[in-house]
Formats: C-alpha cells, structure tokens, sequence
C-alpha cells in the first residue's frame, strides 16, 4: 500500500519536473511545478511530516506559486526564443548534472543497507509536537524568521516599485 | 514497506532535473521556478531523514527552509519585474552586462 | 706612554670642509666657501708641523686603534692609523703643499661658477690622501687609494660640460681600476697567507722568516705593482695622465704631480719588505721605472700643450722613483718625491699662471715674450725647471742624482744608469724648450685681437664653459702679472725648489744627507761607494742636463727655424711620437673595442635583452595571456555560470565523499 502510492506520487513528481523542463512556456511550467509540490505534500504525509504536508499546499503550492503566476500575467511572458546564450552551459553543466545525479545515486544506493525502511504511521509528528520543539527550544529562530519575512516584503514592494 | 533510499533518490531525481532545467531554461522566470524545485528537492531529503532516525529538527529544517524560500520568491519576483522594466525583456542571455 | 696625538683629526678635518662646502657651499657666499676650504687644509698641516716639532718626544712607530671596522672569526681589520718616518715626510708633502695649492686655487678658479664644488672635492681629496698616507693596514690604505681614485675623476671631470672632460675623467677612473683590480688580488693574497692586512703583523712575520724568498711573495709584490703602475701612470697604465690635463690647472699641481701619483711609490716603499724578498719583482720595477722615464720623456719632447709636456714630465719623473725603488734604494725614490712635488707642483702652478694671464690659452706655440710681462711667474718657474733639469744646487739635481748613483752601483744597474743618463738629458732639453717657448722670443699671443681670438680661446679654454666674445676682467692693458693670491705661492714653492734638495746632500758634497738618515731606521739604507765615484758621476749628471739646456737653447732661442727642418728630415719618427707612439689607439683597438662589442652584443643584446628581458616579458605575457583565458569565463551570462556551478558541486560532493570522509574513517 505504501509502496504503491510512493509510486504513484513519485511518478507525479517526476512527470512534473520532466514537464516544468521541457515546457516552453513559463505557465505551463509553473502549473507543473505545481503538480510537483502537491506530490510532495503527499509524500511528506506518507512520511509522517502532517504539519508540513499541509504547511507544503498553503505556502508552495498556494502562494508562491499563485505569486509566480501572477508575475507571469503581469510581465506578459510568452514563449521562450531560442537563443543560444552559452555553450558552457550544455558542455560543462549539463555532464555536471549528470555527475552529480550520479554521484548521489551512487552514495544514497550503496549506504541504502545502513538505512531502514519507512512505514506508514512509523513515526508521526503531530503538529503539538513541532510547535512544543519551535516556541520552546528554537523560541529566537522563530521571531526572527518574522523578522525576515517582514525585511522581504519591504524589499518587494521597494523593488517593484514603478520610478516616477 | 518502502525504503528510505527510494526517497533520497526520488530526491536526487527532482534535483538533478531542477539542476538541469536551471540550465537549459531560457526564461528567468522558469529559471526562478527551478530553483524552486531544488529546494523541495532538499526539503523532502530531509523529511525523510527526519523519519530515519526518528528526529524532528529535519522538519524543523523544512519549516525554516519554506519560510526563506517564500521570502526569497517575493523578493526575487520583485528583482525580476525590475530587471524587466529596465530590459524590457525576459530572456536571461540578455541580461548580460556584468562582464569584462 | 705619550699624549694621544689625535691622528685621526688629521684627515676628518678636510672630511668636515668636504661636507660642509658640498651640502651648503652652493648657497654659502664665496669668501666663507674659501674659509672653510682654507681652514680645512690649515689646520691638518698646523697638526703636522706641530708633531713634527715634538718629533723627538715620540716613540715611533706611533700606532692609533681610532676603532674596529670588520671582525669577522679570526680576521680583524680596523680603523688603525699610524705615524712613523715615512709616513711624517708624506704628511709633511701632502698637507704643505695641498694647502700652498689650494690657496692658490682661490685666485685661479675666483671666477668660476662651481667655486663651492671645486674646494669640496679638493677638500674631498686630502681626506682620501691622508687616509691612504695614515693607514696602518692594507685595507684602509685602498680605502684612500680608490678615493683619491674617485677625487680624482671628479676633478678631472670639473667642466663636465665638456665632453673632452668627461670622458678624460671616464679614462682616469677606469684605468686606475684596473690597476686596483691587481692591489685587490695582492690584498686576498695576503689575507690568505697571512691571515690580517696589517703592516705591523705581516712585516714582521716576514722578518721572522727569511727562507720565504720569491714564490708567493713574488706574486703579491707583483700584483701590489701592477695597482702601482695604474695610480702612478706607469707602463702600460700611464695613459690617463695626459689627458687628465682637462681638468684645472691647480688639480694638476695637486693630484697628478705632488700626491695622488705618488701614492704608488709610497706604497711600495710602504711594502718594501714584501719587494726586498723578490729580486724578480724589483727587477720588474725598475725596468719599468726607467723604461717609462725613457718612453715618456721622448713623448714630451714634441708636445706644444704646455700642460701636455708637463704630464708626460710627471709619467717620466714618476719612472725614476719606481727606479729607485726597484733598486730598493727606498729613501731616494722617497727624496725625489718630495722634491719633485716642490718643482713639478710650481711647475704646473706657474704654467697655470701663465694660461690665466693668456685667458686660457695653452699652446705654447702662440705664447713667447712673457718674462718681462711676468717676472714672478718667470723667475718660480725658471727656479723649477733648473730643479728638474738636474743643475746644481736646486733641488733636483740632489735627489735624481742620489737615484742614479745609487742605480749604478746596483748589480747589473749600469745599463738602467745610462738609460736614465740619457733620459735626464731629454728632460732638461724639453724642460728649456718649454722655458723658451714661453717666456722668450716675441710675444706671439695677439692681445689686440681678442675679439674674434677670445671666443675661440674661449671654446676651447679650461676656465670658461662659456662663450664671451669679451674676455672678462683681462681686456684691459693686455697680459699682466698674476694676483698676489697666486703669485705667493708661486714665490714659497719657488724657495722649495732651491733649497728642498739641501735635505739630502750626500757625504761625499759635505752634507749630511739628512733625509736619507731620517728614513734609515725604516727603509734601510742604500749602498755606500767611493766618494769619488760619487763626484764622478754628478758631474755626468751635470754636465747631460747642460747638454739638454745647450741644444734647447740652439733650437728654441739661436736658431728658432732648425726645429722645422730637423722634423722634415725625421718624418716618420717624428709622426711616431707626435701621436704618443699609437698607445692609444693600439689599446683602444685591442682592448676597449672588443670589451664594447663583448658588452653590445653579447651582454647587453644576448644576456639582458634576451635572456633576463625575455624571462620578465616572457613571464608578463604569460601571466597576460593566463589572464586573458580566465577572463573568457566572466561572460556576464548567468547560464555559463551556472553550467560552472554544477560542475563545481559535483566535483565539490564527489571529492568531498570519496577522498575526505574515506580520509577520517566516516565511512
């Protein structure tokens, strides 16, 4: 059952990734982005994360990726040109990418007998749990990532604004 | 019953495609949204890390992460209506005058 | 034992005037420049006379540590002075004579805008000069030998306007190098045989051995001469000292008659110790002692530059005191130094006078009549060359005389005797021929026409670098007399000249050779023989210098015509030594033209250019051109940068996994 729906929910991710890669057109790749994201939250249930699977639908899925839509109505972006910007980028990045997939595969696949298997409901943060470890232990963290967010809305408004 | 590992490289998966489209993308704004992808790449990494040995700072890591990247979403879409306002173009290869 | 004689004042002194007149002379009034420059040398010479006065109070050698300059594991070399009888007598010579010369200087160089400079080097000079007579060891010695060296081309090249000048200066310094490259082979000779340079250890070691004959005291000795020969302009390195006449006339006194020439042979008698051990170094000596004397001697003959004839006079006059030296009759080389610095100093001196009288002209063939219209000039001068010709009682006549006794009763010496005979004659016949050439006859020298003959005179004047159409200070009433300022000591080195040779008569004349006496103790005495055979042959001497006088006479005054007709008859050998025999050109071609080619094409075009030049450029155009390949990746294109990302983490993950934590035993 597990194993079934990690399928199902990886595949989505997966298509989603494929299909944000090979769109032209930022709004179908922003649509599959949100594809992805919403995979993710259900993997994140089925690892147990309840508060972050929900956390993953309202701020990735449901605002910043709405904010990246609007930006793209806004600036009117249509299909890409093709352009031929940089040969380094396909000679050195693309190999690179592909040494770093397999690099990874490589360490995640031969230490995968160190690792145990997940099961459903095997460890389950409830949402008592994160908040009891955020306001008590990690109390300054959090005020201050307030802080952030309010010098990044400040920095937004600031740069967007229209010179006059 | 599914391993860890399968996750991880689920992950590895979405990242090395994030690197990929980061690369091939020829719109800024599809540039940003890879680099989005990244970053849930790395967050389900840690999640299921979290799970592995029964921790919960690896979602706490997740929590954080999501609060930096909306910020960092706000702020960059901001740098990218700017850019082009100034440019009054979205292709990346044109915004290339920081050069020798 | 006695009260410190302050030696070391003796040179600082002129030191002190040195610094002051270089750094403050320029914006210093004149008469203060000459105070200091006066006082400078005064004061030494009234130190000097004072010591030798309470000469007798003195136990001598008088050593004097004034402080240690290297000490370096068993090898010390200090700032060591001393005082002993030879070292009193070069005192007596240096700081009399340098001050009669520097007052002289006040009138000759009064008119000069580098009036300041002048007394500064001159004042540089007696420091390095007294130094060099004070050293107690080798080293400090060739301190004081390369600086009167440096004095010496700084002076020459006074008027460094004029290329002649500079280049007379250039020759002086690089010729005299070579020769301090032979007494810098002597000195790491003696370093390695004897372990100091002092003259105190390493004489007497020497005297304690008296198997070490020949060998490696051959060598030094040798070498020692070979430094000799450059400071003194003896064969082969002699050529600078005739065109050292560039530079002003009382520099010529000081420097190239009176002093600094002088040092070779106070050197060797300084070392005679050394020389005594090598019959072979003492035969090289005196051959070209007298080899030099004969050589130069024949060359100023045909010279009609008054200074001219007077360098190569000083060349021929240094040849007899390395002949008395290689004959080890010290002493006598030593009186003929001090006379010949009384009659060859006047001698330049009086010349000097004349050429300032005449604005600066020094060709003796326009000159004549002179001695009714400079009678102090006249008689000084007449005084000298009687004193260099050898006649009897001035001074000259004493000490050559000494020389070449003493020459003929060394073994083997009659051959260097009669060479030396002949060579006194020459000297006397072109001594008078100067003599005649510029005081007698009509007066050649047009006054009147000075207008268009003062600018030329002018080009080429040793007082002026400016061309004055208008003489300054002399058009008036045509030539005169010379300022008090420079007659007076005309006047004191003119007495020298009669009377300084009374130091040294011999037995045999009813003196009692006290000169020779006074230096015994250090330099040995020289070797006795009959009174007769004494007498004997003063009276060659004698009657030779008379033979010169007599023919000088017949050409220059009787029968003005016969030189020209003699020359026509002689041709090529007259061309041969009017053009100093080809040494120049011979040296230039043989040994200044290769060096310069050497220098343009091999180190300068192959060594610097290429090799040195092209290693920095090479490693400049390498690093530009790294540089411009690495730029390449600035691209301003955020694709290429991220295409370096990705490469950059994976080889970042991979190195990180498989080399670091495999390093710490994480895996």
């Amino acid at each position: 059952m597990h194993l079934v729906l990690f399928i199902i929910f990886g595949g989505l991710c997966v298509a989603g990734a494929l299909n944000l890669l090979f769109q032209r057109h930022p709004i179908n790749a922003a649509l599959s982005l949100i594809v992805v994201m919403s995979s993710l939250a259900v993997l994140y249930l089925l690892l147990g994360a309840e508060f972050l699977a929900a956390a993953q639908v309202i701020v990735y899925s449901g605002a910043i990726m709405v904010l990246f839509t609007f930006v793209i109505m806004l600036l009117n972006a249509g299909s890409e040109e093709r352009t031929h910007g940089s040969k380094a980028a396909y000679a050195i990045g693309i190999p690179g990418a592909a040494a770093l997939f397999a690099a990874l595969a490589y360490i995640f696949l031969s230490n995968s007998k160190s690792l145990s298997t997940a099961k459903l409901g095997d460890y389950i943060v409830t949402t008592s749990d994160l908040s009891r470890v955020l306001f008590r232990d990690l109390l300054l963290p959090f005020e201050v990532t307030s802080v952030l967010i309010l010098v990044a809305i400040l920095g937004a408004v600031a740069l967007a604004r229209r010179e006059h | 019953m599914v391993p860890i590992s399968y996750y991880l490289i689920l992950a590895a998966i979405l990242f090395c495609i994030g690197v990929a489209a980061f690369l091939i993308k020829r719109n800024i704004i599809s540039v940003f949204m890879s680099i989005e992808l990244m970053l849930n790449a790395v967050n389900l990494t840690f999640v299921a890390f979290a799970h592995q040995w029964h921790q919960v700072s690896g979602q706490i890591f997740v929590f954080f992460v999501m609060v930096v990247a909306a910020a960092e979403a706000a702020v960059g879409l901001a740098i990218i209506i700017a850019i082009f306002r100034a440019r009054n173009t979205l292709n990346v290869d044109q915004v290339d005058l920081m050069k020798l | 034992m006695n009260s410190s004689l302050h030696l070391w004042l003796i040179p600082v002194i002129p030191f002190a005037g040195f610094v002051l007149n270089g750094l403050l002379g320029r914006k210093l009034p004149k008469a203060l420049v000459t105070a200091i420059a006066l006082v400078a040398t005064l004061i030494p010479f009234a130190q000097v006379a004072d010591i030798w006065f309470r000469l007798n109070g003195i136990s001598l050698p008088y050593i004097e540590h004034a402080g240690t300059w290297i000490q370096t594991g068993a090898f010390r070399a200090g700032f060591d002075l001393q005082l002993d009888h030879l070292s009193m007598v070069m005192l007596l010579v240096v700081t009399g004579v340098g001050f009669v010369i520097h007052v002289f200087s006040v009138g000759y160089m009064g008119h000069e805008e580098g009036y300041w400079r002048y007394f500064a080097y001159l004042n540089l000079f007696m420091f390095f000069m007294l130094t060099l007579v004070l050293a107690e060891n080798f080293l400090l010695m060739f301190v004081g030998w390369e600086g009167v060296g440096l004095a010496s081309y700084l002076l020459i090249g006074f008027y460094y306007l004029r290329t002649s000048a500079a280049n007379a200066g250039k020759k002086a310094f690089v010729v005299n190098r070579i020769g301090d490259f032979g007494f810098l082979i002597a000195l790491f000779l003696l370093i390695w045989h004897f372990g100091t340079l002092d003259f105190s250890t390493i004489f007497a070691q020497v005297a304690q051995h008296p198997e070490w004959q020949g060998g490696f005291l051959t060598a030094i000795a040798l070498f020692l001469l070979l430094g000799a020969t450059g400071k003194s302009a003896q064969i082969p390195l002699y050529v600078w000292l005739p065109d050292a006449m560039e530079g002003p006339t009382p520099v010529s006194a000081l420097i190239h008659a009176a002093t600094m020439v002088t040092a070779g042979v106070y050197m060797i008698a300084r070392t005679h110790v050394i020389f005594n051990r090598s019959p072979l170094a003492l035969t090289v000596v005196a051959i070209i002692g007298v080899a030099t004397a004969f050589f130069a001697a024949t060359m100023g003959i045909v010279q009609t530059d008054i200074k001219r004839v007077l360098a190569y006079s000083t060349v021929s006059q240094l040849g007899y005191m390395f002949l008395a030296c290689g004959v080890a009759s010290y002493a006598s080389g030593i009186f003929h130094l001090v006379t010949h610095a009384f009659f060859k100093g006047l001698l330049f001196l009086a010349a000097g006078s004349v050429i300032h009288a005449l604005n600066g002209e020094q060709d003796m063939r326009v000159m004549g009549g002179l001695w009714k219209k400079m009678p102090i000039t006249f008689w000084t001068m007449t005084s000298a060359v009687f004193a260099i010709s050898g006649i009897p009682p001035f001074a000259g006549f004493f000490s050559k005389d000494e020389i070449l006794y003493q020459t003929f009763l060394s073994p083997g010496g009659k051959l260097l005797w009669f060479v030396g005979l002949v060579t006194a004659g020459l000297t006397s016949f072109y001594m008078f021929r100067l003599w005649y050439m510029t005081f007698f006859g009509e007066t050649r020298y047009k006054g009147a026409s000075l207008a268009e003959h003062g600018a030329a005179v002018h080009a080429s004047s040793t007082s002026k670098l400016v061309l004055e159409a208008e003489p300054e200070g002399h058009g008036h009433g045509g030539i005169h007399e010379s300022p008090w300022v420079m007659t007076l000591p005309l006047i004191v080195l003119g007495i020298l000249s009669l009377i300084g040779g009374w130091l040294g008569i011999p037995e045999a004349m009813g003196g009692h050779n006290a000169i020779g006496h006074f230096l015994d103790p250090l330099l040995g005495s020289g070797r006795e023989g009959s009174s007769q055979l004494a007498l004997t042959l003063a009276a060659v001497s004698t009657l030779t210098a008379g033979l010169g006088w007599f023919f000088a006479h017949l050409l220059y005054f009787a029968k003005p015509e016969l030189p020209e007709v003699l020359t026509g008859k002689i041709r090529g050998v007259y061309a041969l030594v009017a053009h100093k025999y080809w040494v120049d050109e011979i040296y230039g071609a043989l040994i200044v033209t290769p060096l310069l080619i050497v220098s343009k094409y091999l180190l300068q075009g192959l060594l610097d250019t290429g090799v040195i030049g092209g290693a920095t450029y090479g490693g400049a155009y390498a690093a530009q051109g790294f540089g411009a390949i690495v730029q390449r990746v600035q691209s301003g294109n955020i694709r290429s940068y991220a295409g370096w990302l990705a490469l950059g983490a994976a080889v970042l993950l991979i190195v990180t996994y498989f080399g670091f934590t495999a390093h710490f035993g994480l895996r």
